[in-house]
């Protein structure tokens, strides 16, 4: 997909012109908290620009040298965002005069190399980029990132127009931890709705569902395997399609695990959406989807195989790519449907924080300012490398410029961007939580019972979340 | 002019003081205590630090506690762990047998003379030069029950398409015909050493006494060549046993845990689950059932060896 950038001289005018209003588009402020709120104190005090006010730039009173000559290191999760900032990283550097060695790394890898060295005592970056949904209390537990508030009070370390209340409530509650420290600076956040496929739809003149009884209605009607098309696609792989079940959940008002460690896990609500998931996949999904993860359905997806696809908005960059897509033109972006009593759309976040080993502190910190700054997330939502979780850059009216993707991507992200809810609980086993989960799930695809294996599974998993919360 | 060390006997000059107060036996020694150091920190070490862990309730991030032999007493009782050992065993059975009756089928094959048999003998060991994780990306595509050129071949012959590594009942052949296909070569390799090495007298008196090629290959060929097979057979239970990256990145132990194997389970608690302490016990166990293996492996090359 060919990036269409804006510079930062572009930016300055175009955002000039466009109104207040537009500006601070309310996107995300209604939405839900995460488990673990922040608490009021989490807010700094900072006197906060305008939401209108343009990105970086070097004021009179804000002194980006101050770090000049320092080189940082930082790790990356790898992922089209960071392609983005990685564009600009002269720019920075130009900026402050700060030189940066920056390497990206596989999900899975830099998860594992972030963990070991922090916990050696010793880390070989100053920035480092981590999911909220993972590591977010075992990081804040061993404060392990540095606590932000500090710097974001102080003014001639943030400038007057970083506004750390452009990000939206959802976003900063996911950056703060229990006792209120702020532990990084959310970078994107990825919101789950329903990817559909029009001409399927309109070929037999179904409208997109409204509520998951809709769905799965719909996903009977379409599904034809003998014409190579499923009805529904969404995750059956172990581990991956735990998300899947927590989204569905949702739908009945519940997580599977509450901020005060209640467990709903085999719960009623549970059970139901348990059974909505396994009827779904096993009856009018691909055949192997149990081994299915995101890539496989969106291959499917693209070759227009299938229906409705369930999953993050940040997967969507192929589907609008004419080259490689058969659905090219034709995917309908879908706020996820209304479930029997509540109706939401589950909200995974990463963030960039300093680890508390680094002896560079102040130019990470200038670092994590500047990535997140309000033109590079602009620039990151016009790429379609992810959504940002700042309000200016989601309500901006050249959000779309440049962007291959059409205007119901957007709206979609507005109507989802209403309806949050965190789509992972925030404990220190989630990957144990998505593993055990996980092949409870893909049982049930088999033909498993929904409620013996979500009770086997709570069992099993039940002494490993206590025992985290007791270290 | 004779010095005084002439009267001394031989064997107690080494143990004199040197020039500098040392023997000569602690200067050996001191040349010997690089390696001995580079031994002790990348064998020694490691190993007894593994010991150590299993001793340990140890989570990355939380609180370590000695906790004895509890790591090993809780793997005797855990379930999935216990699963993955027959699970392990049926791959690496089949991941044995495949590779050697093919191999030994194809170095019969590039034994004979035919054109272009250098060339092709080339083309035949391509795989086993070619990267894991390649492999399985590749195979991960073709196995695509939708979209793989496996179930499209299978259709032109009339075969309903198959879930291969999609399905928990066929998950394991379909992992096993992955490394079949990669290490076939190297059995093959191995085997055809053997029979340039064979003596040509038992063939010529077996074509003189009328015996059939298939005898031939049975009562000649086959017990000859066995000592080569024995070599085959150990690198490839050692090696099957050890398969961890063609399985993680195909199937990562799923569907569920159908294809988790002792190195998968052992690589998720270690590095998803950071539970290192359990991970450690998992790593003496595993090392035991290699161990064990490779030692009857070896008992039985040694009986059949033909050169002694």
């Amino acid at each position: 997909m060919a990036i269409k950038s804006v510079t930062r001289r572009e930016f300055l005018k175009k955002s000039a012109t466009a109104g207040v209003g537009l500006a601070t588009l309310p996107l995300l402020a209604n939405c839900a908290p995460a488990p673990t709120p922040a608490p009021a104190a989490a807010q700094p005090t900072a006197a906060p620009a305008k939401a209108t006010a343009p990105a970086v730039v070097t004021t009179a009173t804000f002194n980006w040298q101050r770090f000049k000559g320092e080189k940082i290191e930082i790790t990356f999760t790898m992922g089209n965002m960071v392609d983005v900032l990685m564009k600009y990283h002269k720019e920075f550097e130009d900026l402050t005069g700060i030189t940066v060695g920056a390497e990206q790394i596989p999900e899975q890898q830099a998860r594992q190399k972030q963990v070991m060295e922090f916990n050696a005592g010793a880390t070989s970056f100053d920035v480092c980029h981590y999911s909220y949904h993972v590591h977010k209390r075992l990081f804040a537990k061993n404060k392990w990132t540095v606590d932000l508030r500090e710097y974001l009070n102080d003014p001639t370390m943030t400038p007057p127009d970083f506004d750390w209340n452009d990000f939206s409530p959802g976003a900063k509650a996911y950056a703060t931890d229990t006792e209120g420290r702020i532990c990084s600076i959310p970078i994107k956040i990825d919101f789950w709705m329903l990817y559909w496929n029009k001409e399927l739809f309109q070929a037999k003149g179904i409208e997109y569902p409204k509520t998951f009884d809709e769905m799965l209605e719909a996903a009977r009607k379409l599904h034809d395997p003998g014409k190579n098309v499923v009805g529904y696609l969404a995750r059956g792989l172990k581990n991956a399609n735990v998300p899947v079940w927590t989204h569905l959940m949702q739908g009945w008002g519940v997580d599977p695990i509450d901020a005060k460690g209640n467990f709903y896990t085999d719960s009623p609500e549970a059970i139901e959406a348990a059974k909505l998931y396994q009827s779904l996949l096993k009856n009018y999904s691909a055949a192997g989807v149990s081994g299915f993860n995101w890539n496989e359905c969106q291959s499917a997806f693209v070759l227009g195989q299938a229906a409705m696809w369930q999953d993050g908005i940040g997967f969507a960059t192929p589907l609008e790519d004419k080259t490689k897509s058969k659905v090219f033109g034709k995917v309908g972006y879908g706020v996820f449907p209304k479930g029997p009593k509540a109706q939401h759309s589950a909200m995974f976040g990463d963030g960039i924080g300093i680890s508390a080993f680094s002896k560079k502190k102040g130019p990470a910190y200038f670092y994590c300012i500047w990535a997140t700054s309000k033109l590079n997330q602009l620039r990151v939502l016009q790429a379609g490398a992810a959504v940002p979780p700042r309000s200016s850059a989601l309500g901006n009216p050249d959000r779309a410029k440049g962007s291959t993707m059409p205007a119901e991507y957007f709206e979609c992200l507005e109507g989802s961007g209403k309806i949050l809810r965190a789509g992972l609980p925030e404990i220190i086993p989630v990957t144990e939580f998505r593993d055990i989960f996980g092949i409870a799930l893909t049982n049930m695809i088999g033909g498993a019972d929904p409620a013996t294996e979500l009770k086997k599974a709570t069992a099993d998993f039940k002494p490993i979340y206590e025992k985290s919360e007791k270290g | 002019m004779r010095s005084w060390l002439d009267h001394v006997p031989r064997p107690l000059r080494a143990a004199l003081p040197g020039r500098h107060g040392y023997s000569r036996r602690q200067t050996y020694i001191l040349f010997l205590l690089p390696a001995l150091v580079v031994i002790f920190a990348v064998i020694i070490f490691p190993w007894l630090f593994t010991i150590w862990m299993s001793l340990n309730d140890w989570q990355m991030g939380m609180q370590r506690a000695f906790i004895g032999p509890a790591n090993f007493q809780n793997l005797a009782t855990n379930t999935r762990f216990l699963e993955t050992i027959p699970r392990t065993l049926f791959f690496t059975v089949l991941g044995v047998i495949a590779p050697l009756v093919l191999g030994v089928f194809a170095a019969e094959v590039f034994h004979q003379q035919f054109p272009l048999r250098g060339l092709l003998r080339g083309i035949f060991v391509m795989p086993m030069m070619t990267t894991p994780v390649a492999i399985a990306l590749i195979f991960i595509m073709m196995y695509h029950p939708q979209l793989g050129v496996l179930n499209y071949l299978l259709s032109l012959v009339g075969i309903p398409p198959q879930l291969w590594i999609y399905d928990k009942n066929t998950v394991i052949p379909a992992l096993v015909l992955v490394e079949t296909w990669q290490w076939t070569p190297l059995v093959m390799l191995i085997v055809l050493g053997g029979l340039a090495a064979l003596p040509t007298e038992p063939y010529e008196s077996a074509v003189i006494d009328g015996a059939s090629y298939w005898d031939m290959f049975r009562y000649i060929t086959l017990p000859l060549v066995t000592p080569f097979l024995m070599v085959a057979l150990i690198i490839r239970t050692i090696d099957a046993l050890k398969s961890f990256d063609i399985i993680f990145v195909m199937t990562q132990g799923g569907p569920g845990t159908a294809s988790e194997t002792i190195n998968i389970y052992l690589y998720l608690q270690a590095f998803s689950f950071f539970n290192i302490g359990h991970a450690s016990a998992v790593v003496i166990v595993f090392f035991v059932i290699i161990l064990a293996l490779a030692l009857i492996l070896l008992a039985a090359r040694e009986r059949l060896r033909w050169t002694q």
